[in-house]
C-alpha cells in the first residue's frame, strides 16, 4: 500500500513540476489509465482476453453525456447513470458471452462492441455519432468547481484515479482478487476447489467494466467530449495494449503503459500521420519479447516487490 | 433477380476472403485479425502492378492476378515465420500479434501509398444482357433482351471464383498438399512425428490464406478502388461467413458466404443499412454464444 | 454392514455414443474408511469419479452424498458439500507459489479468517512437508513435488469425501512410500475414494475394493474377499500381477 501511496505522491507532485502541456496530457492520462485498470482486472487478472472494452467505456461516457445533455442530469447523477449504464451492459455482456471461452469469447465481444458502436450511429439524432457532441462548460461544475480549468481537471483526474488505483489494489488483495487469479492460472482446478467460476467471471466482468465506465464518464465530464470514436475497435485494443505493456496482472502496469504509449504516439504523431504504426510495432514486439510488459518484467527479474 | 447477380459478385469476393480465414484457423487454430489488412494490401498491389507496367488493361490485369497473390502470400508467410511461430501460436498472443500486424500493414501503406482511393481498370467491361425466363399473368415467358444485365467483367468474377473454389477443393481432397494439410488440421504432434514439416505447414497455409484474399482483392479493384482503410468490411463480413458456415468448415464457409452475400443486399433494402449491420453483427454475436460449431456445422458428441 | 454410507451411487450410467462407458454402478463409500477403485485400463474409473465428482455428466442414475441427492449440482457446489478431487493429471496454479496454491484451497471455507487460514496452510504444508518450498512458483516445483501439492490441496479443504485419481502415478518409490505413509495417517481423519494403478498401494492401504471391468462392478469387498474372488482373478489379478 505505501507504494501506491509514493505512486499518488509522484503524480501529485507532477503537476507542479510539469509544464502546461504536459499537465493537460496527464489528465488525459490518468482518465485513460482507469480505463486501462478496468481492463486489467478482466484481462490481468482474471484471464479473460476481451476485445470490445470500448463498449462500456462508451456506455459510461454517453450515460453521462446524454443525460446531462438530454434531460439535463447535473454531474453526480449523470456520472452515476454512466457507472450504472456500463455496469449493466457489462452484466448483459457478461452473460451472454461468458458462455464462451478463448477466441470465441474475443470474438463476441468484439461482436457486440461493434454492434454498440453502430447503435450510437443508428441513433446518430441524440448521440451526433462519430462527429459527436460536447457537454458545454455551464454543465461541467460540480460542488460549485468549474472542472474545465487546467487545474481543477488534473486533480478532479488524480482524485478519481486515486479512488480507484487504491480500490483496485486492495480488490486483488482481498480473497476475491486471488480467486480471480486461481481462474486465470487454471479454471478448472478453481472449480474442482469449490469456486463458482461462472459466477466469478460475472462478477470480474461486471466490475472491470462499471471501472471502464467510470473512465469513460470521466473523460466526458472534464473533457467536455462525447464520440462515437471512443467506441471504435480500435478503443478496445488501445486499453488491451496499455496492459500489456505496462504489465498485465500488476497494478501499477496500467498506468505505466499508458504514459508509454500516450508519448510515444504523441511524439509520433509530430512527424507522420501514421502514427498507429507505433502501436503496431509495440504489440508485435511486446507479444514477442516482453509478454509480461514493463512492470511484469522489471518484477521478474530485479524488483519482486513491485505491485 | 439483378440484385441477386449482384449478390452473387459480393458472394463470389466474399467467399475467397473468407476461405482464406477459414483455412487458416482450421488448420492452425489462428484467429487471424490481419485478415482483412492482407485483402487490402492485394487491391493497393494490384494497382500498383498495372500502373507500373502500363499499356493494355488486359495485360496489367493478368500480371497482377498471378504477380500479386503470390507477392502476398510470401509477405504474409514471412509474417508467420518472424512472428508467429515465435510465440507458439498460443491463442492469446497471436492474436495480439495480429492486431499489430494489422496496424503495421494498413499504416505502412498509408505512409507508402497515401490516403487516396485508387480505381483499377477493368481489363473488359462490355454490357451484357442475358435472357431471364418468368412466370407471368400470361404463362411462361422470356423477356430479351434485357432480361438480366450485368457487366462482363462481373460475370467473369463470379465464374473466376467458382474456378478458384473448385481448384481449392481438388488440391485439398485430392491431393498429398491436402493430405499434409489435413493431417496438420487433426494432431499437429502426431503429424510432425511423422515427419510432417508442421513448422513449413503452418507457413504455407498461412501464405495461402493470405493469397486467397489478396485474389478476392485483386478481383475486386477494377469494382472498388483501393484504398488503405479497405479491409475492416471485408475482415467483419469474413468473420461472419466464417463463424455461421462453422469454425474451420469448408463446405459451411462457402455456404455461409453465398447466404451472406446474396441477403447483403435484401437486408438492406427493408432495413437502413446501419440497422441492417447491427442486426447481423448481434445475430452472430449471438450464434457464437449458443452455437460456437457454426449455424451449418455439427455439434460434436 | 454397520458403516454409514458417506456416498452412494445408484444405476450410475454413462453412454458415450453408442459406448457403454459406465453401466448401472451401484456403488458405496464407507465413512471414515479407504476404498480403493481398481480395474484394467478402460474400465472406466475415470468416468465414473468424473460423475460423481460432477465434472461429467452421466446418462443416467443418481448420486447422494450424505443422504442428499446430488446428481444434478455442478461441480464446485458438490466441493462445496464436502467433496475434495485431484486430478490424474497434476492440476496446480502453475504460476502461483506453492504457499498460495493451498492458502486458495483452504481459502473457501477459511476466507474470513485471516488467522484461521494461515494456520491452516501453514499445518498443511508441514504435514506434506513442503514446508521449505512455500515460497517457490508451482511450476517450477519437481513432477513428485506438483503431485504432492496437488495432494495438499485436497488436505487443505478439510474433505469430508476426499477422491484421489491415480495420485501415484509417475512417483519414484519413496514418494510412493510417504503417500502410503499418508493416506494411513488420515484413516479415520476422512473417507477417501482411491482410483489406483499400484496394486502395492491398494493393499497397503485399502479397507474395501471395488473392481470395475468393462464400465461395470465386477467385485467389490475386503481385500481378503477380492483376493479370493475367482472372477477378479481371472479378469484382473491375474493379467496384472506383476503391478
Amino acid at each position: 500500500m505505501t507504494l501506491h501511496i509514493a505512486v499518488l505522491v509522484v503524480l501529485l507532485g507532477l503537476f507542479f513540476v510539469l509544464p502546461a502541456y504536459h499537465v493537460g496530457a496527464f489528465s488525459r492520462i490518468m482518465v485513460l489509465a482507469i480505463y486501462a485498470m478496468g481492463y486489467n482486472l478482466l484481462f490481468g487478472y482474471t484471464g479473460l482476453l476481451s476485445l470490445g472494452h470500448a463498449m462500456f467505456f462508451a456506455a459510461g461516457m454517453y450515460g453521462f453525456g446524454l443525460t446531462v445533455n438530454l434531460f439535463g442530469f447535473s454531474v453526480a447523477p449523470a456520472f452515476l447513470t454512466g457507472i450504472i449504464a456500463a455496469a449493466a451492459l457489462a452484466l448483459i455482456v457478461g452473460y451472454l458471452a461468458l458462455r464462451t471461452a478463448g477466441v470465441a469469447f474475443m470474438i463476441v465481444t468484439l461482436m457486440f462492441a461493434q454492434t454498440v458502436y453502430l447503435v450510437i450511429l443508428y441513433f446518430g439524432e441524440y448521440t451526433r455519432g462519430d462527429e459527436g457532441f460536447v457537454v458545454q462548460q455551464a454543465q461541467r461544475s460540480f460542488a460549485g468547481i468549474d472542472l474545465t480549468g487546467e487545474t481543477e481537471r488534473y486533480f478532479a483526474a488524480l482524485i478519481l484515479f486515486a479512488i480507484c488505483f487504491l480500490a483496485v489494489a486492495k480488490l486483488v488483495q482481498m480473497p476475491f482478487g486471488k480467486r480471480l487469479v486461481a481462474i486465470r492460472e487454471n479454471e478448472e482446478r478453481a472449480r474442482m476447489l469449490g469456486y463458482d467460476a461462472a459466477k466469478l467471471k460475472l462478477h470480474a466482468l461486471i466490475i472491470s467494466g462499471a471501472v471502464s465506465g467510470i473512465a469513460g464518464a470521466t473523460y466526458g465530464l472534464l473533457f467536455g467530449y462525447v464520440g462515437a470514436s471512443f467506441s471504435t475497435v480500435q478503443y478496445s485494443i488501445f486499453p488491451l495494449l496499455w496492459v500489456l505493456l505496462g504489465g498485465a496482472g500488476t497494478t501499477i502496469g496500467p498506468l505505466i503503459g499508458v504514459i508509454f504509449m500516450f508519448y510515444l504516439i504523441d511524439i509520433s504523431s509530430g512527424y507522420t500521420d501514421a502514427y498507429l504504426l507505433i502501436a503496431g510495432v509495440a504489440l508485435v514486439l511486446l507479444t514477442l519479447f516482453a509478454p509480461l510488459g514493463l512492470v511484469g518484467t522489471l518484477r521478474k527479474r530485479a524488483f519482486p516487490w513491485l505491485p | 433477380m439483378l440484385a441477386s447477380l449482384e449478390g452473387a459478385v459480393i458472394s463470389a469476393i466474399l467467399v475467397l476472403t473468407a476461405m482464406g480465414l477459414s483455412i487458416v484457423f482450421g488448420v492452425m487454430r489462428v484467429v487471424n485479425v490481419a485478415h482483412g489488412e492482407f485483402f487490402m494490401l492485394g487491391a493497393v498491389l494490384a494497382w500498383v502492378v498495372t500502373t507500373t507496367l502500363g499499356g493494355h488493361p488486359v495485360f496489367g490485369f493478368v500480371a497482377a492476378l498471378i504477380v500479386v497473390p503470390v507477392l502476398v502470400g510470401c509477405i504474409a508467410a514471412g509474417a508467420d515465420r518472424l512472428i508467429l511461430k515465435r510465440v507458439n501460436y498460443d491463442p492469446d498472443r497471436t492474436i495480439v500479434a495480429t492486431i499489430g500486424m494489422l496496424y503495421i500493414i494498413q499504416q505502412a501503406t498509408l505512409m507508402t501509398y497515401g490516403p487516396e482511393a485508387r480505381p483499377v481498370e477493368a481489363p473488359f467491361n462490355t454490357r451484357l444482357s442475358l435472357p431471364w425466363f418468368e412466370f407471368g399473368d400470361e404463362g411462361f415467358q422470356m423477356i430479351w433482351p434485357w432480361g438480366l444485365s450485368i457487366t462482363s467483367y462481373k460475370l467473369f468474377v463470379i465464374f473466376a471464383a467458382i474456378a478458384v473454389l473448385i481448384a481449392l477443393w481438388i488440391v485439398l481432397t485430392r491431393t498429398k498438399i491436402g493430405l499434409i494439410m489435413r493431417a496438420t488440421q487433426q494432431d499437429s504432434d502426431t503429424a510432425q512425428a511423422f515427419g510432417v514439416p508442421v513448422g513449413k505447414v503452418y507457413s504455407w497455409v498461412f501464405g495461402l490464406g493470405a493469397g486467397l484474399a489478396a485474389l478476392g482483392a485483386v478481383l475486386v479493384v477494377p469494382i472498388q478502388q483501393a484504398h488503405y482503410l479497405m479491409g475492416g468490411d471485408p475482415l467483419l463480413l469474413a468473420f461472419i461467413v466464417v463463424i455461421i458456415g462453422g469454425l474451420g468448415s469448408l463446405p459451411g464457409t462457402v455456404i455461409a458466404a453465398l447466404l451472406i452475400g446474396m441477403s447483403d443486399g435484401i437486408i438492406s433494402v427493408f432495413f437502413s443499412p446501419t440497422l441492417a449491420k447491427i442486426i447481423a453483427t448481434f445475430l452472430v454475436a449471438m450464434v457464437l454464444v449458443f452455437r460456437p460449431q457454426g449455424l451449418l456445422g455439427r455439434a460434436p458428441s | 454392514m454397520a458403516a454409514v454410507n458417506v456416498l452412494e451411487t445408484k444405476g450410475l450410467t454413462k453412454i458415450y455414443g453408442g459406448v457403454e462407458a459406465n453401466l448401472d454402478i451401484d456403488f458405496q463409500l464407507r465413512k471414515g474408511q479407504i476404498t480403493a477403485l481398481i480395474g484394467p485400463n478402460g474400465a472406466g474409473k475415470s468416468t465414473f469419479v468424473g460423475m460423481v465428482s460432477g465434472r461429467t455428466l452421466p446418462t443416467r442414475g443418481t448420486v447422494s452424498f450424505a443422504g442428499k441427492d446430488i446428481s444434478h449440482l455442478p461441480a464446485h457446489k458438490r466441493m462445496q458439500l464436502g467433496m475434495a478431487y485431484t486430478f490424474q493429471i497434476t492440476s496446480i496454479f502453475p504460476g502461483l507459489s506453492v504457499y498460495d496454491n493451498v492458502d486458495l484451497a483452504a481459502g473457501r471455507k477459511l476466507a474470513n479468517d485471516k488467522t484461521a487460514l494461515a494456520q491452516k496452510t501453514t499445518q498443511v504444508l508441514d504435514r506434506i512437508g513442503l514446508t521449505d518450498r512455500a515460497d517457490q512458483t508451482a511450476q517450477d516445483l519437481s513432477y513428485g513435488h506438483q503431485r504432492i501439492l496437488e495432494i495438499a490441496m485436497g488436505l487443505a479443504q478439510d474433505p469430508t469425501v476426499f477422491i484421489l485419481d491415480e495420485p501415484t502415478q509417475g512417483l519414484s518409490e519413496s514418494e510412493v512410500d510417504d503417500f502410503v505413509t499418508l493416506m494411513k495417517s488420515l484413516a479415520g481423519e476422512t473417507t477417501i475414494l482411491l482410483i489406483e494403478h499400484n496394486m502395492r498401494v491398494v493393499s497397503e492401504t485399502a479397507d474395501y475394493i471395488t473392481v470395475l471391468d468393462q464400465g461395470q462392478v465386477l467385485a467389490s469387498g475386503t481385500p481378503d474377499e477380492i483376493h479370493r474372488n475367482a472372477a477378479v482373478q481371472a479378469a484382473y489379478l491375474g493379467t496384472t500381477s506383476d503391478a
